[in-house]
């Protein structure tokens, strides 16, 4: 019996429920004449109008009252810049600070239109860019990865300027075993690809690849699944793969210990500066930001991304 | 009255507003290509030397053929399996494991692309690749879009089947015709228009899938010789290289949007002619 109840209890209120909707529904199309659910969609629209218009009007209102920063650019330093702007915002209450990607070629693209105050550039200035400014917050460096499983420990510039441009497709000549290369690379207009093009004097038409992939998990994925694969990722996160126990090796490059430790120093030949880039000098809350982002108050961010700290002037 | 003119005006803009989204995507896609088909003629995107945007080739055949290929072996997989699998349903299985396989079937057809992609990137590729490498390929492409597409073929026979009129069955069994007689002859026959929509869809989702065909068909654009070959489907070819692209980079990438767009307006189109065809 008491289990009975409950349900019992439920089929009388359900019932009770429904003698109450067919009530109410008689009564509304008896009085009207016409369904009420029209009116009622109707008027939830307005209402849905309304809320949208209160919504957006509220939020345009907090844009005025709030300092609003803007950064696009480099996929690669757009997690570190994400990272600087969130402690520097609750440092500074009221500041807003949008971070958005597109590549280092969008952060010179959209400084240079005003777009954004300052752009994320993963590379060196170019020549035909000195109207602009930049300063370096981190360096990063790009690593040619091949498989733990592989006994190639080294590789000369020239030998990896032929496996890319398919001069080399043993490995037993460049003294592994004798398998098939694999070439993995990157698709058009990563500035990985433009510092590895520009490290071998190289243009990507060149190239042979076998692979072509687009970010750095899925390059250090397709060298997991290929023991005979070469590829070349940044060196932060294929340290960070290889220290976590995957099986990918980092090749030395002219007798240089691809590290971490090493592009700190400068002596890497693969490696690039992370760049902060304003259209002339910054002002203001760009000045601010930027002084921030080169302090050693975010040190231990830019450690955290695997990418290696300047020290700043 | 009343309610019936607001109901077809309802009914009306909720038509207008599916036609007009549609339309906005074609006017987008023709605004955002215009750069580069204003400047470019439209030859080039047929005879340039290779597609390297950067140093200004465009060539967008490669691709064409690789999205082609690719769904096209799909559809070869998939559809054979795909029929098989919901005849078992339907005819074959008990009731148990008939619901128990659909309900696999259903399960199947959930996943997200990803999780394939990832699946072929990490098992498939590597056992691809010990046969022939590198092992991202066309074949990887293939096998990861027909179990894509493999529900889809499925569960829409199974539905199209289930859905043929008892009393025909009933007729064909009294008429002492077997089972694969009354299913070739009568449940087959009766069932195709719903099973060629469902393949129809099929295709469909193969040509615009991108996340796994990017994870697993190695993005080489070629004509590929062999199947081991590595292509770049004009979806992966879009979402590998959008991220990045400045100028007419970005432009001649909106263009390989547009081609894909065109490529399925040319296959319904086909569905279109055909079903007309058929009942002629």
């Amino acid at each position: 019996m008491q289990r009975r109840q409950p349900g019992m209890a439920i089929s009388g209120l359900l019932r009770n429920e429904q003698t109450l909707m067919s009530l109410t529904n008689n009564r509304l199309v008896a009085k009207t004449g016409m369904p009420k659910i029209f009116r009622f969609l109707l008027a939830n629209l307005f209402f849905l109008v309304i809320g949208i218009g209160c919504f957006s009007q509220a939020q345009a209102q907090t844009k005025a009252a709030s300092q609003r920063l803007v950064l696009t650019g480099s996929s690669t330093l757009a997690p570190l810049a994400g990272e600087i702007a969130r402690r520097f915002e609750s440092l500074h209450p009221g500041v807003r600070i949008d971070v958005q990607t597109g590549g280092s070629s969008r952060g010179i693209h959209d400084v240079r239109k005003g777009i954004a105050a300052i752009g994320l550039v993963s590379r060196a200035l170019k020549p035909d860019e000195a109207d602009l400014q930049a300063f370096t917050i981190a360096q990063d460096g790009v690593s040619i990865i091949v498989h733990a499983g592989n006994p190639v420990i080294t590789l000369s510039r020239e030998q990896i300027a032929d496996i890319y441009t398919g001069r080399i497709t043993r490995w037993n000549v460049a003294g592994g075993t004798d398998a098939r290369i694999t070439v993995v690379n990157k698709a058009e207009g990563r500035s990985t690809l433009e510092l590895f093009l520009d490290y071998l004097q190289l243009k990507n038409s060149e190239i042979k690849p076998h692979v072509i992939i687009g970010d750095n998990a899925q390059g250090i994925k397709t060298v997991i699944g290929n023991p005979h694969a070469i590829g070349y990722v940044s060196i932060g996160a294929a340290e960070y793969e290889a220290r976590r126990g995957a099986p990918v090796r980092l090749l030395s490059l002219g007798g240089v210990e691809a590290s971490v430790e090493n592009v700190r120093q400068g002596i890497f030949p693969l490696s690039r500066p992370l760049n902060l880039v304003t259209s002339g000098e910054p002002q203001g809350l760009a000045r601010q930001f930027i002084e921030f982002a080169r302090s050693a108050q975010v040190h231990d961010l830019i450690r955290t991304q695997y990418f290696v700290p300047v020290n700043a002037d | 009255m009343l309610t019936d003119k607001l109901l077809i005006g309802i009914l009306r803009a909720g038509a207008m507003m599916a036609a007009l989204v549609m339309l906005l995507i074609l006017i987008f896609l023709m605004h955002e290509s215009w750069p580069a088909l204003s400047t470019l003629s439209i030859g080039r995107f047929m005879t340039d030397a290779s597609w390297h945007p950067l140093e200004g080739a465009y060539n967008l055949m490669p691709m064409l053929s690789g999205t082609v290929l690719a769904s096209a072996g799909a559809l070869l997989l998939a559809v054979p399996l795909g029929l098989a699998s919901a005849l078992f349903i339907v005819f074959y299985a008990p009731l148990h494991l008939a619901t128990l396989y659909k309900r696999l079937i259903e399960l199947l057809s959930g996943i997200p692309s990803v999780v394939f992609g990832f699946w072929g990137l990490t098992t498939l590729v590597p056992l691809i690749n010990q046969w022939n490498p590198p092992g991202a390929s066309l074949l990887a492409g293939i096998l990861v879009l027909a179990m894509m597409i493999l529900p889809t073929v499925t569960l829409t026979a199974y539905t199209a089947l289930a859905a043929v009129p008892d009393e025909l069955l009933r007729n064909a069994a009294a008429l002492g015709l077997s089972r694969w007689g009354m299913i070739k002859g009568v449940a087959l026959p009766a069932a195709k228009t719903g099973i060629a929509a469902g393949i129809i869809l099929a295709v469909a989702r193969a040509l615009g899938e991108t996340m796994a065909v990017l994870m697993v068909a190695g993005n080489v654009v070629q004509y590929p010789e062999t199947l081991f070959d590595p292509v770049r489907t004009l979806a992966a070819n879009i979402a590998l290289e959008t991220a990045y692209a400045m100028g007419d980079h970005r432009a001649v990438l909106f263009v390989s949007g547009l081609l894909l767009l065109l490529l399925i307006m040319v296959l319904s189109g086909m569905a279109g002619l055909l079903e007309k065809q058929r009942h002629a």
